[in-house]
């Protein structure tokens, strides 16, 4: 509101002048009013600190902070952070250690980071770590960042690799430098002129009936114009889902709403008027129903449905059969069973979702954070009635996805808006607003048995689990299919049964999250293991390398699989392994509450999706005046696809990569590269890069009739191919330009090689896999039933680290995650719809990560690689479990392990023990 | 009406005199926003308005979605003399709007050591550069990190009103989760530590589910004092096991003249958990709490036995 007096503040070293009221933000007015949009706001409470700003040097809020306060005082934004077009040291620094990665909270933590530099030039970590202790970061687990702030100092520098050497080295993110000086644009850093702003009313019960009253009255009683969008003027089919074949979540409910925060209505007009209204007073009539919040509840036989077409509240259910596992079991030297229930996991990425819509022309385009451009599109246009060509996606810089980001959220309303009102509009949601309707991980109630034989190997295993999917669809029918092709583990498992559902309840949407549910069952399995070891009176490392999958093996599914890396994964963990176990020992020799545990959890993951397809495509091209160009339409949410896609495409075209100019992603510039998802875009659309550079590159050499072996080099618009013989040079600017203005050019597509399962979930699910293990060293405090986790050594097998600091990146930033699902996390809904109800790791949090990648070459992978993003998250939990259990004998089978549950379960040990 | 505010110095002209008006359909409303730099001043508005008092606002901004404080708000951070910590005949005061980071770099005998220890628990150092201590009293959180060990000071807290100051114990002041006996017209104006509680030493321990930024599942604050092995002076606090921070008179009364050494053994649970009344939550169930606060309070013992 441009409501007060001429207020004088000095910003970066400049006195500007602003018209706001007194009692305004500081961070919405650095935003808003003055366009120094580098400054982010997560949660508008002091949770996050993704605002931080410096007041006379020293770090605060600006969402706490009114203007009036900050009159006549310094302010310093990330944006002030470089000087005379050279970035600060410390903003260097997070380029060089990969400390940004989706960088929401990058502007945030270099503010911390400098406020301390100035105290203390050289700090310690531990210095370190309270100066950023203010700041969340969902995606790295804090250690590059650390690391970084240590070494601001530094100045060691990355040489540009050169032609055919980008593949395996740690190139600094391509797309880094607007991370870290503040000009990145995310969802809501980008408002058209005159935009309307857009907000949602939602329901505040978890299922009712409803009918909206009378808004031709609310609306003459608003200060101010104002329209509203019912589900009458949707003009499509009013629902949307990212499986075509369960769409069931309507963009704005039409007389009953299944889950709370379900949007009913939006309100539309002058930012000022629509920020300030209070929606509790839109006029709608709720009838609230009976709510089904828990599986069982659903379950029961005279439940009622929450969607009428799905009998007994089940979505769907996968399975997988093999062999004969009750008979195995039966004959089994010592059989496990355990049952474990896990809580809805909050996806938690700093940035809230948001975006705007405007007219181009005839042409819907909308500009928002996603992780699915084309799935965007398509369903936004199916809702919106219009041809899928007259939507435009152009992903903003998404802060954060982790898997909630695939599904629409502000498009089609915004969209709506857009298309009835001719005008842009906009919509940020706030920080309880995203995790009050945006998708969760799914809870599950998982119980499984496992036998073995006398010699310790696994003989037979059964699995079944129910996975609360929410009040829609969403990503459940994955995770009932994905979970029993997973919950054997990387282990040879002959005789097989295990069965998942997908559970309708009136809970928020659960879908997406980081493993597909493959996390919550590698518990219960994994968990198990450490029991059949200990009954069989073997190492439970040893134990796992004894039974794990081997090249030429099959998979549950009668896949047979090459590439296996499990067992070098293992074998890694055996050093560090035996050393911990015995400081452990040495520890818990002592007297005192504390007691070490040391647990080994394994992973498998199959990259894309499951025997479905899931082709990428990529265009890569060469203009007349010499600019390689890649039209890479994978979204890069903070993983690095942008970097790693171009290193593979650049060795396979065999040009040096800070050549490549980056296009996209944009639905109108850019090919299909399906969704970021699944693990899949190092493989899939890596592989595609990695055809389109081999395709151009065959196309330049047969242009110059040379052999394979030849080398090019691109300079100016010349393009001189040589061997040692001699040199041919193809003169760009005289080459035909096609209709993309390319002279030469090639589209690659790759769909991975699956093959459909069978009723017994037998087939080829996938066609690429990933392998890891992790060790975790903790103490549990047996009077107070905290644990710390001190240390974790995390192996990964991705057959080729095509930038090995990325790779690391994405492990420390699973395991903070997985660390976070296994002791702290834990969503309920209408009570930790905020950041300090639900708890994420902190920098304090963290342990040291000890990284160790491991290239066994995939058959079918780019290059060898193998994806890497979900299972860096799968063995963190089971580890740290099996390591509680271990250091103090406490069984924990209800996430989080909260200090009241790990000492109650302490006790239950006790007592079992001594009664 | 003086509504200027003073910045470091310089007097700047924040803001025209804008009560607020009812709302004029057509146009936004307007919020009235108060930053006086007198006390005087701030209570002849308190008294006109009934306006919302804001200092650090790490409360006030989380309680809205909203872009700007609904006012009418009265801004008491431009106060002269309101921040800051002097010691007096008599004891210590704090002033209201001293900031939790004022605290942290404060010189202070070891007895305050327990609040600077909870200075730096208060979220993390952005909410520690802007909370204030009157703030974190009149909020009267449950789990407000300063009250226990304000309590193990014997805080007294000053309240000012157009009628002049009262002095209230803070046990007294705080009512319950949420409740203060602040009287409309009021303004909390400073903390005051009595003289006798400068003595001894004492630690501040916080649990909670984890390291920064978190709220307490409990929290303890003791101060102890001791002549010739033996306990002379005692004070037990803990926080976030009832919808107040609560002395407990019992327990201290049990151990004040006993030997210093081994005084954590002497800590009898019974007399812990009759003082308290917990709830359970999502951060931890009440038995939890219950044993937690007695471990708590053993640690922070022990801490102070090495220490002696």
């Amino acid at each position: 509101m441009k409501d007060g007096t001429a207020l004088h503040l000095s910003v970066n070293g400049q006195s500007v002048s602003v018209e706001a009221s007194p009692g305004r933000r500081l961070s919405d007015v650095l935003r808003r009013d003055l366009g120094l949009t580098g400054t982010k706001t997560g949660c508008d409470a002091g949770d996050c600190g993704a605002c931080t700003v410096l007041l006379d040097g020293a770090p605060f809020c600006a969402c706490l902070i009114p203007i009036a306060q900050v009159a006549g005082r310094d302010i310093a934004t990330v944006e002030g952070l470089a000087s005379g077009g050279a970035m600060s040291r410390v903003q260097a620094a997070f380029l060089r250690h990969g400390a940004a990665q989706c960088a929401i909270c990058t502007p945030g933590m270099l503010m911390a980071a400098s406020a301390l530099l100035k105290q203390i030039e050289t700090p310690d970590r531990r210095q370190v770590e309270r100066a950023l202790g203010g700041v969340l970061c969902r995606c790295t687990g804090y250690a590059k960042i650390v690391q970084a702030v240590l070494d601001a100092t530094g100045s060691h520098g990355t040489a540009e690799p050169a032609a055919g050497l980008a593949v395996g080295a740690s190139v600094p993110r391509l797309d880094g430098p607007p991370k870290v000086d503040g000009s990145e644009v995310f969802g809501a850093d980008f408002s058209p002129p005159d935009a309307l702003l857009v907000r949602a009313v939602r329901a505040p019960h978890d299922a009712a009936r409803f009918t909206i009253g009378d808004v031709a009255g609310w609306i003459a009683r608003q200060s101010a114009a104002v329209q509203v969008f019912t589900a009458a003027d949707i003009p499509g089919e009013n629902r949307f889902g990212v499986l075509p074949t369960c769409s069931d979540q309507p963009a704005l409910a039409e007389c009953h709403v299944r889950m709370r925060g379900e949007a009913v209505a939006l309100v539309a007009g002058d930012p000022a008027v629509i920020e300030t209204l209070d929606l509790t007073e839109f006029p709608v009539r709720w009838t609230p129903q009976p709510a089904l919040m828990e599986m069982a509840d659903a379950r029961a036989p005279d439940a009622s449905r929450v969607h009428a077409d799905r009998n007994d509240n089940i979505l769907i259910a996968g399975r997988v059969h093999t062999g004969d596992p009750e008979a195995a079991l039966s004959r089994a030297a010592h059989v496990a069973e355990v049952s474990v229930k896990t809580g809805y996991v909050e996806h938690a990425y700093i940035e809230p979702e948001a975006g705007s819509a405007w007219m181009d022309g005839d042409m819907l385009v909308i500009q928002a954070c996603t992780q699915a451009p084309v799935m965007d599109r398509d369903d936004t246009a199916r809702v919106l009635g219009l041809a899928r060509e007259r939507v435009r996606i152009i992903p903003s810089a998404a802060g954060g996805g982790f898997g909630s980001k695939l599904d629409l959220s502000v498009q089609p309303l915004i969209g709506l808006v857009a298309l009835k009102t001719g005008r842009a509009a906009r919509m940020v949601y706030s920080r309880r607003e995203s995790m009050a309707s945006t998708t969760k991980r799914h809870p599950a109630t998982m119980t499984a048995r496992v036998g073995i034989n006398a010699q310790g190997q696994v003989v037979g295993m059964a699995f079944d689990g129910d996975f609360n999917t929410g009040a829609y669809a969403s990503w459940g029918p994955t995770v009932a299919v994905r979970v029993p092709v997973h919950a054997s583990g990387p282990y040879r498992v002959p005789n097989y049964h295990a069965q998942a559902r997908a559970v309708h309840t009136n809970g928020p949407v659960a879908g997406a999250f980081r493993g597909f549910g493959v996390p919550q069952a590698a518990i219960v399995q994994e968990t198990l293991y450490d029991d059949l070891a200990n009954s069989a009176g073997i190492d439970r490392l040893q134990f796992r390398l004894d039974n794990a999958l081997r090249d030429g093996d099959r998979s549950v599914c009668g896949q047979q699989l090459f590439g296996v890396g499990i067992v070098d994964c293992l074998l890694a963990l055996e050093t560090p392994w035996k050393v911990a176990l015995q400081e452990a020992q040495d520890i818990n020799a002592r007297a005192g509450p504390i007691r070490r545990g040391v647990g080994v959890a394994g992973c498998w993951y199959g990259c894309g999706n499951t025997a479905l397809p899931n082709p990428s495509t990529i265009r890569l091209g060469i203009t007349a005046d010499g600019r390689l160009r890649l039209h890479q339409g994978a979204t890069d949410i903070g993983q690095g696809a942008n970097t790693v896609i171009a290193q593979i495409c650049a060795d396979a075209l065999g040009l040096p990569l800070h050549q490549f100019d980056l296009i996209g992603p944009d639905t109108a510039l850019t090919p299909d590269c399906g969704k970021t998802s699944a693990s899949r875009q190092t493989v899939i659309t890596g592989k595609a890069a990695l055809l389109a550079g081999a395709a151009l590159r065959a196309r330049i050499l047969a242009l110059s009739n040379m052999g394979d072996e030849a080398r090019l080099a691109l300079d100016g618009n010349r393009l001189r191919v040589s061997d040692g013989a001699g040199q041919r040079v193809i003169d760009l600017s005289v080459l035909p330009p096609d209709s993309q203005g390319y002279v030469l050019a090639t589209e690659q597509s790759y769909d991975p090689p699956t093959q459909a399962l069978d009723e017994n979930g037998q087939g080829r699910p996938y066609a690429v896999y990933g392998y890891g293990a992790q060790m975790a060293e903790l103490e549990v405090d047996m009077e107070l039933g905290t644990v710390q986790v001190r240390r974790m050594t995390a192996a990964h097998d991705l057959g080729r680290a095509i930038n090995p600091r990325l790779a690391e990146g994405q492990i420390e930033g699973g395991i903070a995650q997985g660390l976070g699902m296994a002791l702290m996390e834990e969503f309920i809904p209408g009570r930790t719809e905020n950041l300090h109800d639900y708890l994420i790791p902190t920098v304090g949090d963290m342990p040291e990560i000890r990284s160790i990648l491991i290239e066994k070459p995939d058959p079918e992978g780019p290059m060898g690689a193998k994806g890497l993003g979900e299972h860096v998250l799968i063995p963190t939990a089971p580890a740290i479990l099996n390591a509680i259990r271990h250091g103090c004998g406490a069984r924990i089978t209800c996430l989080p392990a909260l200090p009241h549950r790990v000492l109650a379960a302490i006790h239950a040990t006790q007592e079992a023990r001594d009664g | 009406m003086l509504l200027t505010g003073w910045d470091r110095g310089r007097k700047i002209h924040l803001y025209t005199n804008k009560i607020a008006a009812p709302a004029n359909k057509g146009k936004p409303n307007v919020s009235a926003y108060y930053r006086p730099d007198s006390l005087t001043d701030a209570l002849a508005v308190l008294d006109r308005t009934g306006a919302v008092v804001a200092a650090g606002c790490t409360d006030l901004f989380p309680a809205t979605e909203r872009q700007e404080l609904a006012g009418p708000v009265l801004d008491v951070t431009a106060i002269d003399g309101l921040r800051g910590i002097s010691a007096m005949a008599g004891g210590w005061r704090i002033g209201a709007t001293t900031r939790w980071s004022d605290i942290v770099a404060a010189d202070l005998p070891p007895a305050f050591d327990m609040l600077k220890q909870a200075a730096r628990e208060v979220g993390a150092v952005q909410v520690q550069n802007a909370g204030t201590v009157a703030g974190n009293l009149c909020n009267a959180s449950p789990a407000a990190d300063g009250v226990p060990p304000l309590l193990a000071l014997d805080a007294q807290v000053e309240l000012t009103g157009t009628a002049g100051h009262r002095v209230l114990p803070l046990a007294e002041f705080i009512t319950g989760a949420r409740q203060t006996g602040l009287k409309p017209g009021e303004l909390m104006t400073a903390v005051v530590i009595p003289h006798t509680s400068g003595a001894g030493r004492s630690r501040f321990l916080k649990l909670g589910a984890r390291k920064y930024l978190v709220i307490s599942v409990a929290m303890v604050a003791v101060r102890l004092d001791h002549a010739a092995g033996r306990v002379t002076d005692l004070a037990l606090s803990v926080g976030a096991c009832s919808a107040v921070a609560m002395r407990l008179p019992a327990l201290e009364r049990q151990l004040i003249g006993q030997p210093v050494r081994d005084l954590s053994g002497r800590v009898d649970q019974r007399l812990v958990s009759d003082a308290l009344l917990p709830i359970s939550d999502v951060r931890a169930d009440a038995a939890y709490r219950l044993r937690a606060a007695g471990e708590l309070l053993r640690r922070a013992l022990r801490d102070l036995e090495v220490a002696a």
